[in-house]
């Protein structure tokens, strides 16, 4: 097997409305400035694999088709992949495994979402015929596993609107995030409209629109880069049903079946140990708690308390989201992406404002479908 | 009885309206069209191309725009006898493809040529512009064989077009409605469909896993973890506990009610998953994780094979169920 490494990183400025671009023009901006970044020309790349979210998103079928010109794929294989909200981490990790497994040399892997285009809750609210209605849109689905969550674990109230607070401190550092929120505090969360409760306005991710491209490389390329490569460690995926009987939604296996996987290729045996910052995918602010238990960063029902402590801000001893996350840009077939790419952009020492001092290994997170979709990979500034 | 007339059928229209935003290279393309102006780009190699694209086949970004046309040649096209409602013109006519003059590309559109004998490669035709435009492909109403009539016509629409654009303060485009609607035919099952009709009957049967034993509602052809069919017929109750619940606040369009309502999971007694369903008489601040509730059925002229056979669940008022009874289920 070879190694894999990340050598080029762009990302749009991610907004509410992109009225300025057509899809394939958000495309490019973002692969442009990756290709900048590993300084290549769009014909050094080998191949293009491309991710977008569910096609009813934007109503785009066939990205690859009508792409194909906007990321020069013309004489080279290019694929897209499909798995939801968690699209942007598979599609890194596909990119990976072309190099990782010699097919390719140099790889460029692209995700977008333009969410202005269309309207998200309609995507996931339609009446089907015989199905019984999905509530009212991700927060309808994802409220009632918040609820249990907190009911399991007895964590106080104002848990989710300190991560909603933090995580939108952490984005005015980033001079790509699409919520900025001068003076953000929990009085603002708390008195933010109760939309699905117990989840309110300010506890929940935006829409965006924006793009989020890797140039992935073997050990040759990488050692050709005009600038550090972060590494891959470890890569992995996982899924499960998204209904059976005794699932647990709050904890799903197939999250801590990926996650042992993945600090196992990368020989970390205590994780909050190990790992120097992360990138998880929070679309709604309980999800850090819930997601650390997951990771393993923090004992079953101690979620809450990690985050409470303040340890998971820019600045404690594990930094999850400096980014601003999720919570602060939201382009959903992007996100799972930009977790990797934020990951990738800490190891190199690129991450601006929102460095975390001295990370040497750092983990991203995405999932995606009714929690049932998980791709991570964790990423280092030295060579495995 | 036949297989086929157990299982339970309806329309299904997937409708919306997308709205693009066209970056600046369509956008003046579909600016020229509102001109009655047939507008092509110059790629990095030299070459026109019509349409423009923003990138060319080697992904280099294209250029300055050019004017080409109006007139064009038939590169290939093919006849459409029977004209669908969405087809450009209600009478015969064909696709073809156009090389407009000036260009180094074809571009799709419709020639109403009268009839197919008119038709053949190589013909030269010229564009007719629809009265009315709104910066958009269908300005260009389709392009017809060229006379001296037609290409007359042709001019005079460019000619009043020019001079209206000449005092034009209209914004440029830079936006278009994109709709979709996709027809289906959405069939239950038989699984599904056996379990909406016992609904009709105010009855409520799962499927049990003849290996892991667990009762899907509804029943299921194969099981998620075991795989086998999950579809032994088990009779459960119309009550059972409310596994956990959201407090919908937020209006949308497929709302049932107007906000707040509560959306509740229930465990029915003798089912291992949960359904979920509206709750309604208690305030929604009042409802709880493990609170007890029953079905409250619609009228007996109102039931039919849906869910909606049940209007809502309502509390029962008995003493809630301890969270051990409800840990393992969401």
């Amino acid at each position: 097997m070879n190694r894999c490494a990340i050598i080029g990183i762009g990302q749009t400025h991610h907004k509410a409305k992109r009225q300025d671009v057509s899809i394939a023009g958000l495309v490019r901006e973002a692969a442009a400035r990756a290709l900048a970044d590993a300084e290549l020309d769009w014909k050094d790349i080998d191949a293009v694999v491309l991710g977008k979210a569910p096609d009813m998103f934007e109503g785009v079928m066939m990205p690859e088709l009508y792409l194909a010109d906007a990321l020069g794929a013309a004489g080279k294989p290019i694929m897209r992949v499909h798995t939801a909200g968690s699209v942007g981490g598979s599609t890194a990790i596909v990119a990976a495994q072309t190099v990782i497994s010699g097919v390719h040399r140099r790889v460029l892997t692209v995700a977008f979402e333009k969410q202005s285009e269309s309207d998200a809750m309609w995507a996931l609210s339609p009446r089907i015929p015989f199905q019984p209605q999905l509530t009212a849109g991700a927060g309808g689905y994802f409220a009632p596993l918040v609820r249990a969550y907190i009911h399991r674990t007895g964590a106080p109230d104002d848990v989710g609107m300190m991560v909603a607070v933090k995580d939108r401190q952490h984005a005015l550092k980033n001079p790509y995030a699409h919520l900025r929120i001068k003076g953000i505090d929990l009085a603002m969360v708390r008195d933010s409209p109760m939309l699905w409760d117990p989840i309110r306005y300010l506890e929940t991710c935006p829409s965006s629109d924006g793009a989020c491209a890797m140039v992935l490389t073997d050990e040759d390329g990488a050692r050709a880069a005009p600038r550090p490569p972060a590494w891959v460690h470890g890569l992995a995926t996982r899924s499960e049903p998204v209904v059976f009987a005794g699932r647990n939604q709050v904890d799903p296996q197939a999250g801590r079946d990926c996650a042992r996987d993945v600090y196992a290729q990368a020989r970390i045996a205590d994780p909050r140990r190990d790992i120097d910052v992360a990138e998880i995918y929070v679309p709604f602010s309980w999800f850090e708690p819930m997601w650390l238990e997951n990771l393993g960063f923090a004992a079953s029902g101690d979620g809450w308390r990690m985050t409470a402590s303040g340890v998971t801000a820019l600045g404690g001893a594990l930094p999850i989201n400096p980014s601003g996350g999720v919570l602060s840009s939201n382009p959903i077939g992007a996100s799972g992406m930009l977790r990797f790419a934020e990951a990738a952009m800490q190891v190199r020492d690129q991450a601006g404002e929102h460095q975390v001092d001295g990370a040497r290994r750092a983990l991203g997170h995405a999932y995606g479908g009714g929690s049932q979709f998980f791709a991570m990979w964790i990423v280092g500034r030295d060579r495995p | 009885m036949d297989r086929d007339e157990e299982v339970l059928e309806a329309p299904y229209r997937l409708e919306y309206t997308y709205q693009r935003s066209t970056g600046p290279v369509i956008g003046r393309f579909l600016g020229a069209l509102r001109d009655a102006r047939l507008e092509g780009v110059r790629t990095a190699s030299g070459s026109v191309m019509v349409p423009p694209l923003e990138y060319d086949a080697d992904g280099a970004a294209t250029g300055e725009p050019t004017v080409v046309g109006p007139g064009g040649v038939v590169t290939t096209w093919a006849w459409v006898t029977e004209p669908r409602r969405e087809h450009p013109l209600p009478h015969p006519f064909a696709w073809a493809l156009v090389r407009l003059d000036g260009a180094d590309s074809a571009m799709l559109h419709a020639v109403d040529a009268g009839s197919i004998d008119a038709m053949r490669t190589g013909m030269r035709v010229v564009p007719r512009w629809q009265d009315e435009r709104t910066g958009s492909i269908r300005d260009l109403a389709c392009f017809v064989p060229e006379s001296a009539a037609a290409a007359a016509a042709a001019a005079a629409a460019a000619a009043a077009a020019s001079a209206a654009a000449a005092g034009d303060d209209r914004p440029p485009v830079t936006m278009f409605p994109s709709p979709v609607a996709l027809d289906y035919t959405v069939t239950a099952g038989r699984h599904l469909s056996a379990y909406l009709r016992a609904l009709a009957e105010r009855r409520i049967v799962g499927g049990r896993c003849p290996v892991c034993t667990k009762v899907y509602l509804p029943p299921r052809g194969a099981c998620p973890t075991c795989g086998v069919p999950a579809d032994a017929p088990v009779e459960v109750a119309d009550h059972g506990v409310v596994t956990t619940f959201c407090i919908i606040r937020i209006p949308f369009d497929a709302a049932p009610f107007p906000p707040p309502y509560a959306s509740v999971a229930v465990l029915l007694e003798g089912a291992d998953m949960p359904i979920f369903h509206l709750l309604r008489g208690i305030p929604p601040e009042e409802v709880r994780m493990g609170m007890r509730v029953r079905a409250v059925w619609v009228a007996d002229d109102q039931l039919g094979p849906t869910l909606a056979s049940i209007r809502w669940f309502e509390p029962t008022g008995e003493p809630d169920a301890p969270h051990d009874q409800i840990a393992r289920h969401l």
